[in-house]
C-alpha cells in the first residue's frame, strides 16, 4: 500500500478517510487534526498555562508529546489512584516520559486526597469503580488545576471514548450528559476549569499509531478494573459497525455535536452551588466527592 | 511455513500456518482491524501485506479504558 500524500510505503491505513500514511505523513496528519481541535473549539492559546492529565497510556503522553513539539506551555498532572503494579508502572512511565522532555509533572495521590486508594474506594462504594474513579479523577483535576492557577485541563480523550460515552448516554437516553458532552466544556463557575479534549477526532488505533511511531514508552496493560467496563462493550459494538462501515464512529459522534447536542443543551438548565463541605461545585448540597469519601470513612 | 503471533492482554502467542495478508489473518483470529496496530519487527505493516515464512508478527491492542 502506498501512501496517499507522497506515495512512498504506508505504515497504517485510515478507511474513514480513505488514505493511507508513511510514518512521517501520518504524524504531520496527526498533528494538524489536534490543530483543527484546538482551533475550531477555541480550547487554550499558546500564552495561557495548560495542565495535561496523564495516565501513562498512549492517549495522553500522546497528546502531551503533540502539545510539547507545538511549544505550548504545558505541565503534566498525573494522579496515583493506587491500583497495585499498575499504578506503580504507569507513574514511572509518565515521570521518564517527563524527565526526558524536561517537562513539569504533578502527582496527585488519590489515597491522600479521598482517604484510601482506588481498591478501598471500590470496595466503600456500590458504584462500579470505573464511575468512583471517573469521578474522583474529575474532582481532583479541577481541585489541582485550581490551586496551581491553571484555567484549562486537557485529557487525552479519542474518537472512540467519545463515541463510546455517547452511545451509553444514548442507549439510556441521559439526557443531562448528552447536553454536556463536547470536546470543550467552558468554565460555567469561577471554581470549574475548562475541560479540553483535543484528540477528539483521532481514532484509537490512530493515537496508538502516533505513539507507535514517536517512540514513546506507554504503558500498555490494562487497568485491572477495567475488565467487562460497559464502555469496553460498546467500544467493540461500534467498532464491528467499523469495520462493515468505515466512518459510522465518526459520523456518530460528529453528527451528534453538530445536530443532536443543540437541542439537549437548549432543554438542560441546572443551577451550580458550593459544597457545603469543601466548597467546589456541585448541583446539589454536599458534591459527589464528598459523599464518596463518607462512605469510604464509613466502611473503614 | 508459519506466522508466530504475539497477542497481548493477557500476553500469549499462537502459531499460524502457512503464508496469508494481513487482513486475511485477523479475520482467522476473529479479531477486528480498528482494534490492533499489526507490528512485524520495528514496523507496523498495513492489511495488504503478506505474512510468512517465520515471520514473528505482535497485535498490539489498541482499545483502552473503563468508565462505566
Amino acid at each position: 500500500m502506498k501512501c496517499t500524500k507522497c506515495g512512498s510505503h504506508a505504515v497504517l491505513q485510515l478507511r474513514r478517510h480513505n488514505a493511507a500514511f508513511c510514518a512521517p505523513d501520518f504524524i504531520d496528519f496527526f498533528r494538524r487534526q489536534v490543530g483543527e481541535a484546538v482551533r475550531r473549539h477555541r480550547m487554550f492559546t499558546r500564552e495561557e498555562p495548560l495542565l495535561v492529565a496523564v495516565s501513562g497510556g498512549k492517549d495522553s503522553l500522546g497528546l502531551w508529546d503533540v502539545l510539547l513539539q507545538e511549544g505550548y506551555a504545558t505541565t503534566g498532572l498525573y494522579l496515583d489512584l493506587g491500583i497495585f503494579d499498575y499504578s506503580k508502572e504507569s507513574r514511572a512511565k509518565c515521570e521518564a516520559f517527563a524527565a526526558r522532555r524536561g517537562a513539569p509533572l504533578l502527582i496527585v495521590s488519590v489515597a491522600e486526597e479521598v482517604g484510601a486508594a482506588i481498591p478501598e474506594v471500590q470496595a466503600a462504594t456500590r458504584r462500579p469503580t470505573c464511575s468512583a474513579c471517573g469521578l474522583s479523577k474529575r474532582y481532583l483535576m479541577n481541585k489541582a488545576a485550581l490551586e496551581q492557577g491553571f484555567g484549562v485541563v486537557a485529557t487525552g480523550h479519542n474518537l472512540d471514548d467519545e463515541a463510546a460515552t455517547l452511545f451509553g448516554s444514548v442507549l439510556h437516553w441521559q439526557t443531562e450528559p448528552l447536553a454536556r458532552q463536547s470536546p470543550a466544556l467552558p468554565s460555567t463557575h469561577p471554581k470549574l476549569v475548562r475541560r479540553v479534549k483535543p484528540l477528539y477526532r483521532l481514532s484509537e488505533r490512530e493515537t496508538a499509531a502516533y505513539a507507535f511511531l514517536r517512540k514513546i514508552d506507554y504503558i500498555v496493560e490494562e487497568c485491572p478494573f477495567a475488565k467487562g467496563a460497559t464502555s469496553l462493550m460498546h467500544k467493540e459494538i461500534l467498532n464491528r459497525l467499523e469495520d462493515v462501515s468505515p466512518g459510522a464512529k465518526h459520523n456518530f459522534l460528529f453528527g451528534f455535536l453538530e445536530k443532536g447536542r443543540p437541542a439537549f443543551e437548549r432543554a438542560a438548565d441546572v443551577a451550580l452551588n458550593e459544597c457545603a463541605r469543601c466548597g467546589q461545585v456541585t448541583t446539589g448540597t454536599l458534591c459527589a466527592f464528598c459523599k464518596l469519601a463518607d462512605q469510604v470513612k464509613r466502611a473503614r | 511455513m508459519t506466522v508466530r503471533v504475539i497477542l497481548r492482554n493477557p500476553r500469549r502467542e499462537v502459531e499460524v500456518a502457512g503464508r496469508r495478508r494481513v487482513r486475511d489473518l485477523l479475520k482467522d483470529l476473529d479479531i477486528l482491524p480498528e482494534t490492533v496496530l499489526v507490528i512485524r519487527g520495528d514496523e507496523m505493516i498495513t492489511a495488504d501485506t503478506v505474512v510468512g515464512d517465520e515471520d514473528v508478527i505482535e497485535l498490539r491492542p489498541v482499545i483502552s479504558g473503563g468508565r462505566a
